[in-house]
């Protein structure tokens, strides 16, 4: 499914390219010019890819990782600190 | 005329001030909780925080003004794009940097970056690069703030000012001023829970602004079809937007990987499940709020309003004024439409002087030198300076249009981005491949952004791109990030890998679950 859902993502990636609504002048619902409708059920496709990608591409390990002691003394440690102290 | 809108927009005003010493109540004093509010904001202000500081005066001001001069395909541009591309960062980069940042206590980009890739002074390159590239951020939120604020109160002080109107550089000194007191009082988590009031109360005004526009142009329907029988490019994108330019424009997004208070505004978070509101709900967000602009400012082609396209910031601004004759209701969308510009100026307010503090004075004479106190009145005066040169440029700038030096702003940032993305996901990448990427990325900006005049509209390669209808050519965000990944990844190659220890660190198996 994770799959699945990085697919969705590139696809949605390439129906951005919308060359087909791009010279049309039509208006839905008598106000609203079409190539706008295609974006705004662009944004709508993509919080639902998005909501797809948090049910089934969390990334669930992540979180006690981050809950664990760090492993070092603060953000000062590591490679930053060692170059200074050299 | 009536003073009163003045009056509705000085009341939010002081109560944003209220707000400030509400949550100062909330402050524990540390440098922590200053600087990240201890890392203890949850999803639903997450969300707010992080949309209403990426929603500024150029998605309100700044996108009814384009789609005034280029029509519908501003949407496409911006807001559809940032939908997909946004929540991907958030998702990619923003959890497994919080991740990190909650782990090893990083508040800012400059400490991660250095500690990943093994360098004390990368700091001191990225530290003016990034605040040189915040400055036209904020450069755009009180030029806006004046150009709204001018555009609704003209004719209000016909003895006292040019044309009647509150100059702009006393709504920009007022804004600053209201921000940097706020800021001030309660550090990131009065900026969040800020940041939450104000996004409120700008997407309601805003959908209140669009339904009162829509019937007091005589409907939806009468508003757009004005628009068809006048000025009927703007319904398409046909001779406004070349398709080149549409695609690349998709680059831009990828800013909020860098944004420096982004990256502090994703520390804010409880935990990673804060995360999910925001990646799912923002592309939604953004719709809600730029879709009423898009309109407004395609129906003020189809009035046609009459304002020059070179002052498209003042279209949002004559709109409400000119249409909607309630003072009150003047006075609550003016409001509206400063709270989306104050919600980004005060991330930024906080990040500029977190940098300051943490990654240039704590990081040269060490973390024990001053004592919490003393580090937050060291970050404020920095912010403090920050703010007045952004103030004395903006003086020297009135005027100029917000969406494409917005667009600067953001092609910098976003031109930036593998070097963030490299440093979660490819652990080959090296110091001197870093430097080298960010180096040439900061040269190629500017030489582009110095010929564009500062700041002005720019495609590059018009003449073999351009068709005999239709003007286009490459963004040159485009040009700047191919320059940046192509340096990365060679000079990266070209060198030493990073060292196991580094490795270790920030690869750990447990982070394999991320998606790569």
């Amino acid at each position: 499914m994770r799959t699945v859902v990085w697919l969705l993502v590139a696809l949605l990636f390439v129906l951005h390219q919308d060359f087909w609504y791009w010279d049309d002048r039509t208006l839905l619902f008598g106000f609203l010019p079409i190539g706008l409708a295609y974006h705004i059920g662009f944004s709508i496709a993509a919080a639902g890819v998005w909501a797809l990608a948090v049910k089934f591409a969390w990334p669930d390990t992540v979180e006690a990782w981050a809950e664990q002691e760090g492993d070092a003394d603060g953000p000062e440690a590591a490679g930053g600190a060692g170059e200074r102290a050299g | 005329m009536s003073l009163i809108p003045l009056y509705v927009v000085g009341a939010y005003l002081f109560l944003l001030l209220i707000l400030g010493v509400i949550c100062s109540r909330f402050f524990r004093g540390t440098s922590s909780d200053y600087f990240v509010a201890s890392r203890s904001i949850g999803p639903f202000v997450l969300l707010m925080s992080v949309f209403g500081t990426t929603m500024t005066a150029f998605a309100l001001v700044g996108s009814t003004g384009k789609a005034y001069a280029d029509g519908i395909g501003t949407y496409g541009l911006m807001a559809s794009w940032s939908g997909l591309i946004h929540s991907a960062v958030f998702f990619l980069v923003g959890i497994k940097l919080w991740a990190v940042g909650k782990r090893y206590g990083y508040v800012t980009q400059c400490q991660y970056f250095r500690a990943r890739f093994e360098s004390s002074k990368l700091g001191y390159l990225l530290f003016p690069i990034l605040v040189g590239l915040v400055v036209p951020y904020l450069l755009i939120g009180v030029l806006g703030a004046g150009a709204v604020v001018s555009g609704v109160t003209r004719g209000m002080f016909p003895d006292t000012f040019e044309n009647g109107a509150v100059p702009a550089w006393l709504t920009g000194a007022a804004v600053c001023a209201v921000v940097l007191l706020y800021v001030f009082l309660s550090g990131v988590r009065g900026a969040a829970w800020a940041n939450t009031f104000q996004t409120l109360v700008f997407m309601t005004t805003g959908i209140i602004a669009f339904v009162l526009v829509a019937r007091a142009l005589g409907g939806l329907a009468a508003a757009s079809e004005a628009v068809a029988a006048n000025d009927p490019n703007k319904l398409a994108r046909q001779h406004e937007i070349g398709k080149i330019q549409f695609f690349t424009y998709c680059f831009i997004p990828l800013s909020v990987g860098m944004f420096p208070h982004l990256f502090q505004n994703w520390l804010t978070a409880r935990s990673a499940k804060a995360f999910r509101l925001t990646v799912i709900a923002h592309p939604v967000f953004i719709m809600v709020v730029w879709v009423p602009c898009i309109l407004i400012g395609i129906w003020a082609a189809g009035m046609p309003l009459g304002v020059p396209e070179e002052r498209q910031n003042t279209v949002l601004g004559a709109m409400v004024g000119r249409l909607l004759q309630d003072p009150w209701l003047m006075g609550l969308l003016t409001a509206g439409i400063l709270a989306a510009i104050m919600s980004s100026l005060d991330s930024q307010f906080m990040c500029v002087g977190t940098m300051f503090t943490n990654d240039i004075v704590v990081h040269a004479v060490g973390e024990d030198r001053f004592s919490d106190k003393q580090k937050l009145w060291i970050g404020r005066g920095f912010v403090i300076g920050v703010v007045a040169v952004t103030y004395v440029i903006s003086l020297f700038a009135a005027g100029r249009a917000i969406f494409p030096l917005a667009v600067w702003c953001f092609s910098g940032f976003g031109a930036l981005f593998p070097v963030v993305f490299a440093a979660v996901y490819w652990r080959r990448a090296t110091k001197a491949g870093i430097y080298a990427a960010v180096i040439v990325t900061a040269v190629v900006w500017f030489v582009l952004f110095r010929m564009s005049g500062y700041g002005g509209e720019m495609l590059l390669f018009t003449e073999w791109l351009s068709t005999d209808d239709q003007h286009d050519g490459l963004m040159p965000v485009a040009v700047m990030f191919t320059a940046c990944l192509a340096i990365l990844v060679l000079v990266s190659l070209a060198t030493s890998p990073p060292s196991a220890a580094t490795i270790q660190r920030f690869f750990p198996k447990a982070l394999k679950g991320m998606p790569t």
